[in-house]
């Protein structure tokens, strides 16, 4: 690798770092907003109790988180079956996160909490998860990428880069649900 | 002539060489250069539009009673009888300021500068990304086309101000405009965001990873702290924006009631309760007040640079002016509540944004008196760039004393939504701003377009926009003061404001001679990118890197290695040199005579060799005058080496 491309590789994961500070302004914006709007009267605030459901899916994202890792140093000891299979993991975790998360909406709305809602600060539960899944969805596509470069055997140098510029996504979403779980839950 | 530049281009070793198509070239390009120009020559005609929009609410404003049968027949039931609706007028002022605001002052202004001089500035083949750069060219185009679009819709385009404050925004059926023409602005703005958010993330990857060798951060123009600093406040805020919008979506089309509560409209109780619009404020304007600085960093960046440079001087307090620029960034995130004093916030927070509010004026007044303290004494050349740049202070003075009235939260009760602001924002940020970036494409048209614009068509133009910008915007501050509302229709309908119809008057007949000035500049612009006197390698005699490019654009830059830098930008007039400049890429042992120990940062082995020559010089004069002798050979030399490195000899 030359050091021109090494240096367009560098600016370029760093892209993926300052989209992630982009995102998570999005999500400080969104909370701020749920506290500002909150904050304004006693008739709003959460008032329920969190479904069960979130609980099981943040285990299972963190573990996602580590098999992302594990794929990770797999691909930086060139153990590319092994790569392939934690990638596989990962994603197989990032789908049953995805499928919890629907299924946690299900339990609001049997509870009678709707998006639509007087109370807006429960129609933000919808908001932020609904907007974190968008994310999610976003980072499957980034480590199918990484998957899809494995099995047609690219180059090393980018085949690294697909795997660090996904786990930087990755982990990202991973710490970004747990912020929003814990916030979620101190307002619970 | 241009095959031979790319012959050159491909020849160096980190480009693949690939095929140029007219596609890939002029329309898909992935050039930093020509996606500089993609979003200045859009910038330009959105601007000419905004400023068409304005020209037509100021003949309502001038003469609400009067009929004009033109009208009627390009803009139909929109004027019907010659006169402007109600409802357009709205319309009118709300695109007017988002065009501006968004299209004009932010993707205009720094998509052009900041794409054209990071990469030639620092010493970089492209941007980290070209691909995501093109993307964000092309989402910002299809942003304006959907904002255009809504001209064409049954209802009407947006109506609600360019802050689309809710409820307004978020009934469909409260007024025309909040119907289609106000789900295409939010898909505009999206699309705009986006853009913007692709655009910044390039800038600040490659200010951080891609400047050439002996680019440190500190040897950087100004121009580039600023676009950085810039790119960083719109990462920021920006998606802020994005949760807001994405709120204001779920009201208007889902039912939510985030911004909604308590509404009767046509005798209907709304289902939607609960809902605060001051939420929106709050999301706005932490967005809003970012978005102003975002606006005037880069013009502040731009006559940084242009004001050193025509004046021949040294920037006055780089360091300071640097600083200043981190503190309007930092403090511009903790002051949005001076736009909101009279929405019932709690007085201590009032008092809290109204204290840091007036900070923001100190670093912003740093900056103020180091232009001041750089034009001093200087050898000023008063090209048409340098007035606008000049043009740029004063305005960015007048207008920013009024920010401190504003600033103050019992001072606001009386002049909050009045004509103070429109005149306050109008100058800072409307005028200051439009007359940076005007200055920067006077002084790159020729690094753009490898030609020249005429100059004595440019002081008519700056004269004429300079004298009327004060002619529209110095009598509102006196309406502002009387009370008198922004966003009114007519000033008949009102007792009080009657008396202030003449004077809208002379402010609309300064409005119109103001946009026939800009035919001028058109007219200088287009004319010249053809026509114009063609350009040498550095008209201005300019210390910066992008003048050692070769005047014909090539893809990569620089024809071979990129070159290193040796010095900070600003050595003009350096006591002791025998020219007025010292270009980044002079290395200081070939500028001997003038260096100064400060230059040397600590580097104990240059220190040396410096204090010998030193030493050398005041023992024998006749050893001193040998340098001197050569580099009298050197400048008589120069033609000859000056006319190697123009393209024309190399191919
Ligand atoms: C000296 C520093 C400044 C201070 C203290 C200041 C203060 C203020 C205040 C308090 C307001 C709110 C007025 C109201 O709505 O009642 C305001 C409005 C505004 N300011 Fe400034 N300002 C300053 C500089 C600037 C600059 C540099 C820009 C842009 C480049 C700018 C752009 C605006 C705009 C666009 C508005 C009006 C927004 C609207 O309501 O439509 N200001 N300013
Ligand atoms: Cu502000």
């Amino acid at each position: 690798m030359t050091e021109q491309e090494r240096i367009n590789f560098k600016a370029k994961k760093f892209l993926v770092l300052l989209f992630v500070i982009a995102s998570f302004m999005l999500f400080a914006g969104l909370t701020s907003g749920f506290i500002v709007y909150t904050g304004g009267s006693v008739d709003r605030g959460l008032k329920i109790i969190l479904p069960q459901a979130f609980k099981l899916s943040t285990l299972l994202i963190v573990l996602s988180s580590i098999t992302m890792h594990m794929a990770y140093l797999s691909a930086k000891r060139l153990q590319l079956n092994q790569q392939k299979m934690y990638l596989l993991l990962t994603m197989g975790l990032g789908i049953g996160f995805f499928v919890l998360q629907l299924s946690a909406w299900q339990t609001l709305i049997g509870q009678g909490i709707y998006f639509v809602n007087p109370n807006a600060s429960q129609s933000f539960i919808y908001v932020f998860t609904g907007a974190h899944l968008v994310h999610v969805f976003a980072g499957l596509m980034m480590v199918l990428a990484a998957w899809l470069g494995g099995v047609k055997n690219i180059p090393q140098a980018n085949n690294l880069f697909r795997l660090e510029t996904a786990s930087i996504f990755w982990h990202f979403i991973d710490i970004l649900w747990i912020y929003l779980y814990v916030f979620l839950l101190l307002n619970q | 002539m241009a095959s031979t530049a790319h012959d050159t281009a491909v020849h160096h070793d980190d480009h693949g060489h690939h095929h140029e198509t007219f596609l890939t070239k002029y329309v898909f390009s992935q050039d930093h250069k020509m996606i500089a120009k993609q979003f200045l020559i859009t910038g330009i005609i959105m601007g000419v539009i905004a400023m068409f929009l304005s020209v037509l609410f100021r003949l309502q404003l001038g003469w609400p009673d009067k009929s004009f049968p033109i009208l009627e027949t390009f803009l139909g039931k929109w004027a019907e009888g010659g006169r402007i609706k109600p409802d357009f007028y709205l319309a009118l002022v709300t695109i007017h300021g988002t065009m501006m605001v968004f299209f004009v002052l932010t993707a205009g202004l720094s998509g052009t500068f900041s794409n054209l001089l990071i990469p030639l500035q620092l010493g970089a083949r492209d941007m980290a990304s070209p691909f995501i750069n093109m993307l964000s060219y092309w989402f910002f185009f299809l942003a304006c086309v959907i904002m255009m679009g809504s001209f064409f819709v049954e209802s009407g385009p947006a109506s609600a101000g360019w802050t689309v404050y809710p409820p307004l925004s978020a009934l469909p059926k409260a007024i025309s405009g909040s119907g289609l023409g106000m789900t295409l602005w939010l898909m505009s703005m999206v699309l705009f965001v986006a853009s913007s958010l692709m655009g910044a993330l390039n800038y600040i990857s490659t200010v951080l990873n891609m400047r050439t060798k002996g680019m440190s951060l500190w040897r950087m123009p100004l121009t580039i702290w600023a676009f950085f600093l810039t790119a960083i406040t719109g990462v920021l805020s920006f998606p802020v924006l994005v949760a807001a919008v994405v709120l204001l979506i779920f009201d208007r089309s889902f039912g939510t009631s985030f911004y909604l509560s308590d509404i009767v409209m046509q005798g209907q109780v709304l289902p939607n309760q609960g809902g605060s619009p001051i939420l929106w404020q709050h999301l706005f304007w932490f967005l809003g007040h970012p978005e102003v600085y975002i606006v005037l960093m880069p013009a502040l960046g731009i006559t940084s640079e242009v004001i050193a440079t025509n004046s021949r001087k040294p920037i006055f307090g780089y360091h300071a002016m640097v600083y200043s620029l981190i503190g309007i960034t930092v403090l511009s995130f903790i002051v949005w509540g001076h736009h909101m004093f009279l929405t019932g916030m709690n007085p201590f927070l009032g008092g809290v944004f109204m204290i840091t509010t007036l900070i923001i004026a100190v670093p912003s007044a740093v900056k103020t008196f180091n232009y001041l303290a750089t034009l001093w004494r200087g050898n000023i050349r008063f090209t048409p760039a340098m007035l606008f740049a000049i043009g740029l202070v004063s305005f960015f003075i007048s207008g920013g004393l009024t920010g401190i009235f504003l600033g103050n939260a019992a001072l606001d009760i009386n002049l909050h939504d009045t004509y103070f602001v429109v005149a306050h924002f109008h100058l800072v940020m409307g005028s200051a701003a439009i007359f940076g970036m005007l200055c920067g494409v006077y002084h790159w048209f020729p690094k753009m377009f490898r030609r020249e614009m005429d100059e004595r068509l440019g002081y008519l133009h700056f004269w004429i926009t300079f004298i009327c910008a004060y002619l529209v915007f110095f009598p509102m501050h006196f309406m502002g003061l009387d009370g008198v509302p922004r966003r009114y229709y007519a000033f008949t309908e009102f007792e009080f404001m009657k008396e202030w119809l003449t004077v809208n008057v002379f402010i609309t007949w300064a409005a119109i001679v103001a946009s026939l000035a800009q035919l001028a500049f058109l007219y200088n612009f287009f004319h010249s990118i053809f026509y114009g006197k063609k350009t040498t390698q550095n008209p201005w005699n300019s210390n910066t890197l992008e003048w050692t490019t070769p005047v014909e654009h090539l893809h990569g830059n620089w024809p071979g290695e990129i070159p290193t830098v040796y010095r900070w930008p600003y050595d003009y007039s350096k006591p002791g040199h025998n020219e007025d400049f010292i270009p980044q890429t002079t290395p200081f042992s070939e500028t001997m005579s003038s260096n100064v120990a400060h230059d040397f940062e600590g580097n104990a082995e240059a220190e040396l060799l410096q204090a010998e020559y030193a030493a050398k010089g005041t023992k024998k004069s006749v050893v001193a005058a040998k340098p001197v002798a050569k580099a009298a050979a050197k400048t008589a030399k120069k033609p000859a080496a000056k006319k190697k490195t123009t393209p024309t000899k190399k191919a």
